[in-house]
């Protein structure tokens, strides 16, 4: 009896009773897609730990990689992405910063930052390989090889876009008023900018620093063309340099069953860098909203 | 109807209760010393004209209220006082602002010297992202090279001047973004007086204020006029006739009236005064 009241109400209400039917139908296909979507993020890293973990040994950290068939490690490879990642990014995190200062400080509206930003957003979604190609052409062609040197400067340049566009947009969430306090206490224009609209954009601009480590660690296209592989301990930087993604790459398609497990060691290591990476930029942005 | 008709009608029929205009340089203030003299300051934003012409003195340890309806350019004038417009690249000002005669819109003067002589209080609390104690050392740090000790004595001074002390006291170090917005606001009165400086210009520094804290500001200010020259915007017509000597009623870029307060409250002799008091409009 009690159904019979709600169903007579709502009989009367046709177009509202299809929207609800509708809403119905739509929620589920969201959720669906959203089920389906996670389902295959959880299959990779599922597939990732479990094929990788099993490689998982002091050796990967303490011994080079090896040839086909006998004991080894990813300490060089290990090694060559610590160093022209740390490089990459301590050529282009400078640049970025002081791109997205000029930006968002000095010349908010002006024609310059307009055709900056431009570029810049070309640059950021720019296939990454053509930056490899560039460099290869510019660096590699001239010095006659592949060095590590060569690798560190794509890496730069797939991190200045990424830190002009986080320090930009992160420095104009900055209220104005901030500025004109600190203008009106009588501190030159360089004071209110690094004391005060660096300090209330730090969090951010820190993510975006953390986020560009993060994105290029994984880059293989680019250090291909440049610093190539080392099959052997290496940090010389005018030489070729040994790195994860590469030897991931060249690993992964051997048909030696040893490199192959550690081809899926390697991209367990550089996925769960990235993961940390990520993880940290998101703690900190969220505990700067506090 | 054109607007030389429109004109035409007014000058035959002018508003009932409109006294001649040269009613506003009626001497106000006899033997009071100008603090700083605005004469004939127009201001631009772009091409439009926010300022039409503006003559007003602002005298010496007074409070001088400015009010008006929204948009009437109260906040552009007290804005120019500082040059804050300077931030802006299309914002500029034409005139004579006389601080202690020496004129603050010639472009040779050193701006961040005129903000160190002339303070300002902003509408929404605006502490730094540092702690209380750095809020208000920072702006001395820069001007005074002075020992850790006096530096101590000054900001202690600053925050009980701005009778915020007594509650801070015990955490000093703690983000000046963790008090209160009353709190945050008296703080920035004490950041802003503990750079020393002549005047203090106040931006409806209570708009976003509850009514205690609305009071206790407005007994700062009461305190504060011992030692500055005070000039305060604010919508709240009680908060202007509580804590000014003299007010200026602006309108549409004009300054319609300036006076002593209470004769401005009391009896207005423009009739846009008298109707925007009496809340007829604005």
């Amino acid at each position: 009896m009690s159904l019979m009241a709600p169903v007579a109400h709502s009989a009367s209400r046709p177009r509202y009773m299809r929207r609800r039917r509708l809403n119905l139908v739509m929620m589920s296909l969201s959720l669906a897609a959203a089920a389906f979507g996670l389902l295959w993020l959880l299959a990779i890293l599922s597939t990732l730990v479990f094929k990788g973990v099993g490689g998982l040994s002091l050796d990967v950290f303490a011994q080079s990689t090896p040839p086909p068939g006998s004991q080894g490690g990813l300490l060089n490879a290990i090694v060559g992405s610590l160093i022209m990642t740390a490089i990459g990014v301590a050529l282009g995190t400078p640049i970025g910063i002081l791109a997205g200062t000029y930006m968002a400080e000095y010349g908010r509206h002006n024609r310059l930052t307009m055709t900056v930003r431009f570029i810049n957003d070309i640059l950021l979604s720019a296939p990454s390989i053509v930056v490899g190609l560039f460099v290869y052409e510019v660096v590699v062609i001239r010095m006659g090889h592949f060095s590590g040197i060569a690798g560190a400067l794509a890496l730069a340049i797939l991190v200045v876009p990424v830190v002009v566009r986080t320090t930009e947009d992160m420095l104009n969430l900055v209220p104005n008023q901030l500025r004109e306090a600190a203008s009106a206490l009588g501190l030159p224009r360089a004071i209110v900018i690094q004391r005060i609209a660096y300090r209330a954009a730090r969090a951010g601009m820190i993510t975006g620093v953390l986020l560009a480590i993060a994105r290029v660690s994984g880059e293989t296209a680019p250090l291909l063309f440049t610093a190539l592989n080392n099959q052997f301990w290496s940090s010389d930087l005018n030489a070729p340099m040994s790195s994860l993604p590469v030897v991931i790459f060249q690993f992964a398609l051997s048909p030696y069953t040893d490199w192959q497990q550690l081809a899926w060691t390697g991209a367990l290591l550089v996925t769960f860098a990235v993961l940390a990476l990520s993880i940290a930029a998101r703690a900190l942005a969220a505990g700067s909203r506090k | 109807m054109t607007s030389t008709d429109v004109a035409r009608a007014t000058t035959i029929a002018p508003v009932p209760g409109a006294r001649p205009a040269d009613h506003r340089k009626v001497h106000v203030g006899a033997g009071q010393a100008e603090k700083i003299s605005i004469r004939d300051l127009k201001f631009f934003y772009g091409d439009s004209l926010a300022l039409k012409g503006i003559d007003l003195p602002i005298y010496e340890r007074k409070v001088t209220a400015f009010i008006g309806p929204s948009g009437c350019g109260k906040s552009t004038l007290l804005r120019v006082l500082n040059r804050m417009y300077d931030l802006y690249p299309k914002q500029r000002a034409e005139g004579e602002v006389l601080l202690d005669g020496t004129d603050i819109l010639s472009p040779k003067l050193d701006l961040n010297l005129l903000r160190s002589r002339v303070g300002m209080v902003f509408q929404k609390p605006t502490p730094f992202p540092m702690s209380i104690y750095d809020n208000i050392a920072f702006g001395v740090r820069l001007y005074e090279s002075i020992s850790k000790s006096e530096l101590d004595g000054r900001v202690e001074a600053a925050l009980r001047r701005a009778a915020l002390w007594n509650e801070v006291k015990d955490k000093l170090d703690a983000s000046g973004l963790s008090l209160s917005g009353g709190q945050q606001q008296r703080l920035c009165i004490a950041r802003t007086i503990a750079v020393r400086p002549e005047v203090i210009l106040l931006d409806e520094p209570c708009s976003a204020l509850d009514p205690i804290s609305t009071a206790k500001i407005e007994e700062l200010i009461d305190e504060l006029k011992a030692d500055y020259t005070i000039a305060i915007v604010t919508h709240n017509m009680q908060q202007a006739s509580r804590t000014s000597e003299y007010t200026a009623f602006m309108y549409l870029g004009e300054l319609v009236e300036f006076g002593e307060t209470e004769q401005i409250f009391m009896s207005p002799h423009d009739r846009r005064t008298q109707d925007y008091i009496t809340g007829r409009f604005g």
